[in-house]
């Protein structure tokens, strides 16, 4: 076992730890913390499942952006889908025998990358073309758009250009999940694309990519529009009326 | 009319989005409170010694109470949805009044002391130690957010400015930098009844004279009661009603549907304010007190039913916050909700808005109109922000939209809608919501209402629309204010009811 390994091992368990336990941390916070009145944007479905609907709307879709901005909606719904078929073409690694979704998506999975690069690099153009993003985008905006496209590229790399050692990557993969370590091929493209991935995971929990476990707790989003059919009273608020 | 101190924006066939003009609106300032209606409110009214851990301590309280700010500090991607979509940064190109860079006052500084890349490396992740100049800029365009919510419609993950500027405006208040405006209304409401300050004898003397005055218009002799126990229905409706131009034609038009329905009616001198500026200033507290004028009131005259008068904020309060603050509605479960609901009559929503009543009574037939009447009218409907995307009406979503604009076409032959992207949800705001409408903000208030003044102007020069229909107090004396300043008559604003008033055969 050489050092790189042991290195990554850690790296990804760390990484891992940080990933779900921070998410956990947020999301636990977002539930803790009630929301006193009711601020559906309206109109607004009246029941729970009419909510879980527009969630899912507003999930998969986008549907607020797509009326918001069409070209924010191309390039952003571009990356998501395309991110979203590569992650699940990647749970191969992690999987033997694999799932037959995992199978399937493999071929489209490949190309869905190209999306994804081309989606990020539409959201960073606008970050410099259009004055108003321009004036509202911080160093850390552009910093996770190179991290991202510097993800996809390297992995694109690895895909297209110059392939890696696939096996020996699936059994390293396969012994982090399972507790029975294998060597890591010491590869350049792989190297760079597990350390980028690695530290997207880390700061995950810490930064807007919380906009991911946010959205559910969003609430104009997800509450349903019955204010005078139920009565919503926070915690904090019913304590202070039984004084 | 002195002249503008500011250059009036040109209309335009289209809203066009401006290029960002850096610090165009820094320098406004509303009025800040005095001590008087401060120290009545509980806040200080100058700077204390200890604002920064004041500012500080009163943003974790927030954070810890609404989880809507809790979210929305942290969801943001600075994706650039919303940029476009502020009708203060359409007219003014301020890019602090792009709704996100609204936030952004705000965020730089919940990312500075409550998350940990704000902590270690600030410049990295756009976190700023709070500063009196970032006070000072919140204090100003925290009062150019007129809490719309337009922002939240097209926001990928609803983030809702409204909510942030509320936060915003209770931090301000903590640490005594208050606006003179809303603290003044918010005082008046508390000690007399209403936000203008309208005493009781004063109020029932005017309701008289407009019994006296529909009268010799019509030879009905409608009533105006007041104060009426046992009577079935509680009107609760904003102060304005009572006297201001073209309000009051809408307190007319009320008045002469609860006539011709036969119906009881009254209205309260304790609940003499259907408007809630609690709302504006993000204090759940101030909110309740005020909203529960409105609870006593009926339990004291007893009602079996409250209705709501044409105001947009103080529908959404009524409509979505009411139940929470104060049991008016149902489901309650408590001794608090049950002693008010198994007084109110169960067969109708609690509170229901006047257009839901009129409409439910024309749909009935129980009321029979001349439309003819309304022919010298080529009428509009402006969606006030806070109905269109705060509230409902009637039992399906978007009724806010429909049955407002059922009614006038009810009473009315010649009704035109503006562009779509300018009403229901997408609605522009009249540009004097959310406590700005106040002299002191006069530059903001005109040019916040350019898109929708450009959709009138489309519809006054297409389809010769001479008349702007509303439903929300706010709209109507900003319109009557504003207006003028882009070239259009006064008299060309007026509500709802105004137009039900004068098309409504009684006997």
């Amino acid at each position: 076992m050489t050092t790189l390994t042991l290195f990554y091992i850690g790296l990804y368990y760390f990484a891992a730890i940080v990933l779900i336990g921070g998410v956990a941390y947020r999301i636990a916070e977002y539930s803790r913390t009630p929301a006193p009145l009711k601020i559906p944007t309206t109109p607004a479905p009246t029941t729970n499942s009419g909510v879980a609907m527009r969630m899912a709307r507003e999930v998969v879709l986008f549907e607020s952006l797509f009326k918001s901005n069409k070209w924010i909606w191309v390039f952003g719904w571009m990356f998501h889908v395309g991110l979203a078929m590569v992650l699940l073409r990647h749970v191969r690694y992690f999987q033997e025998p694999m799932w037959f979704v995992v199978e399937f998506v493999q071929p489209y999975g490949k190309y869905a990358s190209f999306a994804m690069v081309a989606g990020l690099l539409g959201l960073w153009a606008r970050r410099f073309l259009v004055d108003r993003v321009r004036y509202i985008s911080t160093p850390s905006d552009h910093l996770m758009l190179a991290l991202l496209i510097g993800i996809g590229a390297s992995g694109m790399m690895m895909t297209f250009v110059s392939h890696t050692d696939i096996v020996a990557l699936k059994g390293f993969a396969l012994g982090l999940v399972t507790f029975d370590w294998q060597p890591l091929p010491n590869d350049g493209p792989l190297l760079v694309h597990l350390s980028l991935v690695a530290l997207l995971m880390i700061i995950f929990p810490v930064s807007k990519l919380l906009h991911a476990p946010g959205i559910f707790f969003s609430p104009t989003r997800n509450q349903a529009d019955n204010p005078r059919e139920t009565r919503l009273i926070a915690p904090w608020a019913a304590a202070a009326e039984r004084k | 009319m002195a002249g503008p101190e500011f250059e009036v924006p040109k209309l335009t066939e289209y809203t066009d989005v401006p290029k960002i003009k850096e610090g165009a609106m820094a320098h406004v300032k509303s009025f800040p409170a005095a001590e008087g209606s401060q120290t009545f409110l509980g806040y200080p009214w100058t700077l204390t010694e200890d604002w920064q851990e004041r500012a500080i301590n009163k943003m974790g309280d927030l954070l810890g109470k609404y989880r809507s700010l809790r979210v929305f500090m942290d969801a943001c991607v600075h994706c650039g949805a919303c940029t476009d979509k502020c009708h203060y940064f359409l007219g003014t190109a301020d890019p602090k009044n792009m709704p996100v860079a609204r936030q952004d006052l705000m965020r730089k500084v919940y990312r500075r002391y409550f998350t940990l890349p704000g902590k270690i490396a600030p410049w990295l992740v756009g976190a700023e130690d709070l500063t009196k100049e970032t006070l000072d800029d919140w204090y100003s365009y925290y009062h150019q957010c007129s809490e719309c919510r337009r922002c939240s419609v097209f926001c990928p993950y609803g983030i809702d400015t409204a909510e942030i500027t509320m936060a915003g405006r209770e931090i301000l208040n903590t640490v005594g930098m208050g606006q003179k405006y809303s603290s003044e209304i918010l005082t008046k409401v508390q000690k007399i009844g209403n936000n203008l300050g309208l005493p009781g004898p004063a109020l029932e003397d005017t309701l008289l004279g407009l019994e006296e005055d529909i009268e010799l218009d019509t030879g009905v002799p409608v009533k105006i009661p007041l104060d009426v126990k046992g009577a079935e229905i509680l009107l609760i409706t904003p102060s304005a009603d009572f006297f201001s131009e073209p309000h009051v034609e809408s307190l007319i038009g009320y008045a002469k549907v609860f006539h011709a329905a036969g119906a009881s009616w009254t209205l309260s001198t304790h609940a003499s304010e259907a408007g809630n500026f609690g709302l504006f200033n993000g204090n759940y507290e101030v909110m309740k007190t005020v909203a529960m004028r409105i609870r006593d009131a009926a339990l004291e005259l007893g009602v079996k039913r409250i209705i709501v008068g044409e105001c947009g904020h103080a529908w959404r309060v009524a409509y979505s916050f009411w139940n929470t603050l104060t049991g008016i509605g149902y489901g309650g479960n408590d001794p608090f909700s049950i002693e008010l609901q198994s007084q109110l009559d169960s067969r109708y929503p609690q509170p229901m808005h006047i257009c839901e009543y009129t409409w439910d009574l024309i749909e009935k037939g129980t009321l029979k109109f001349d439309k003819s009447l309304n022919d010298d009218r080529v009428i509009t409907f402006h969606d006030s922000c806070n109905v269109a995307r705060g509230s409902r009406m009637g039992d399906e979503p978007g009724g806010q939209f429909t049955i407002p604009r059922n009614i006038i076409r009810a009473v009315a032959n010649n009704f035109y809608d503006m562009a779509p992207e300018t009403i229901g949800e997408a609605t522009f705001c009249c540009g004097g919501g959310g406590g700005v409408l106040t002299d002191d903000l006069i530059e903001v208030r005109v040019k916040g209402a350019l898109p929708r003044m450009n959709a009138f102007n489309n519809v006054v020069q297409n389809n010769g629309v001479n008349f702007l229909g509303l439903i929300c107090a706010i709209c109507k004396a900003q319109f009557t204010k504003v207006i003028p300043y882009y070239g259009f008559d006064r008299s060309m604003v007026g509500g709802v009811h105004q137009l039900v008033s004068t098309a409504i055969k009684l006997d």
